[in-house]
């Protein structure tokens, strides 16, 4: 149980740090992942937008893009990295009750 | 490494989401039989830690970002299937809530990150600690040296995914309908960066936590019988 609680903290000390997963970046001036990049950077790198790219890039509108709210795009990175943390702690929160359903469904089915 | 939606085709999507399908359900078949209660705070630990890592990016100065996945660490800890599923939900949740990774790739993506990278990871640490003590240094290394071979396995079947779709996909004046970069563009670059970079990071993650873990909770490195 002790090991548990002590892993829970890492994982709090972990997204307290997150931010820096957005700050370094940003400081060494890097790009997004390879592959990672919005339909309309492809003009630009191979000079057109490839048409099913186009067509099912914009197929799902997630809540938080980018683990940023919506219209803070523009803020400065201090309002991003606090947007980051929050998305962790949500993201965190939905993953750890997804996998106690998860855990309940099994269990249940086991018992039948 | 989370490929977004546009990237891959129709064929490659479902061809994925066939090939996952069954291995979800044999995942739950045998983490069903294991899993026992106290073990689920475990899994959901490994879950979130594996998506808190992924929010880790590192940056190569100038060029792209990547990050390490813990997925190995996860499979050290809890087995590769209960593995399997842990990363599988991080990886749904970061797709739907964040954008993170397409709708329509989620089988691709769970096959790279969710599947190959925890079992390759699972099995090369097991072959490489064979038969040696828990607080074996050997066990440290293994871990490390697991942790970089298994993302950039993972990286080289998303390189490979990339690099189909122009092949697959195009139109009659040779335009792409998806990922426009062919295998000799998107393999070398999906593997040089974390062959260079995000792999360092995925292995001094995994050995750092085997080496803590050594000292603090041997008990939760000792192999259990059934792989869970």
């Amino acid at each position: 149980m002790k090991v548990i609680f002590k892993f829970w903290l890492i994982l709090g000390v972990l997204i307290i740090l997150s931010p820096l997963g957005l700050l370094l970046p940003a400081h060494f001036k890097a790009g997004s992942a390879w592959g990672e990049w919005g339909a309309d950077t492809f003009k630009e790198l191979v000079g057109y937008i490839p048409r099913g790219l186009e067509k099912f890039s914009h197929l799902w509108s997630a809540p938080i893009p980018d683990y940023a709210f919506k219209g803070w795009e523009e803020k400065g990175l201090g309002y991003l990295s606090f947007a980051y943390i929050v998305s962790a702690i949500i993201g965190v929160l939905v993953i750890v009750c997804v996998v106690l359903l998860i855990a309940k469904f099994l269990n249940k089915k086991s018992n039948l | 490494m989370h490929i977004p939606d546009g990237y891959l085709g129709p064929a490659t999507c479902g061809f994925f989401y066939a090939v996952m399908l069954p291995i979800w359900a044999l995942a739950a078949k045998i983490v069903k039989k294991t899993l026992k209660n106290r073990q689920v705070p475990m899994l959901a630990i490994g879950a979130a830690f594996s998506f808190v890592i992924m929010m880790f990016n590192v940056p190569i100065p100038g060029g792209s970002t990547g990050h390490a996945v813990g997925a190995v660490l996860v499979a050290i800890l809890l087995g590769p299937w209960s593995a399997c599923i842990a990363i599988t939900v991080a990886l749904v949740i970061q797709a739907l809530l964040f954008g993170d990774g397409g709708i329509t790739a989620i089988g691709a993506n769970c096959f790279n990150i969710a599947f190959v990278m925890p079992f390759t990871g699972y099995y090369l640490y097991r072959l490489i600690s064979y038969r040696c003590p828990v607080n074996s240094k050997r066990r440290v290394i293994a871990a490390g040296v697991a942790g970089y071979l298994a993302l950039n396995i993972a990286a080289l079947f998303t390189g490979i995914e990339f690099g189909l779709q122009p092949l697959l996909h195009h139109t009659t004046i040779g335009q792409s309908l998806y990922c426009p970069y062919g295998l000799n563009v998107a393999v070398p670059v999906m593997l040089g960066g974390h062959l260079l970079v995000f792999g360092w990071v995925e292995a001094i993650v995994t050995a750092l936590a085997v080496s803590y873990l050594q000292r603090h909770s041997p008990e939760l490195l000792v192999e259990k019988k059934v792989n869970s």
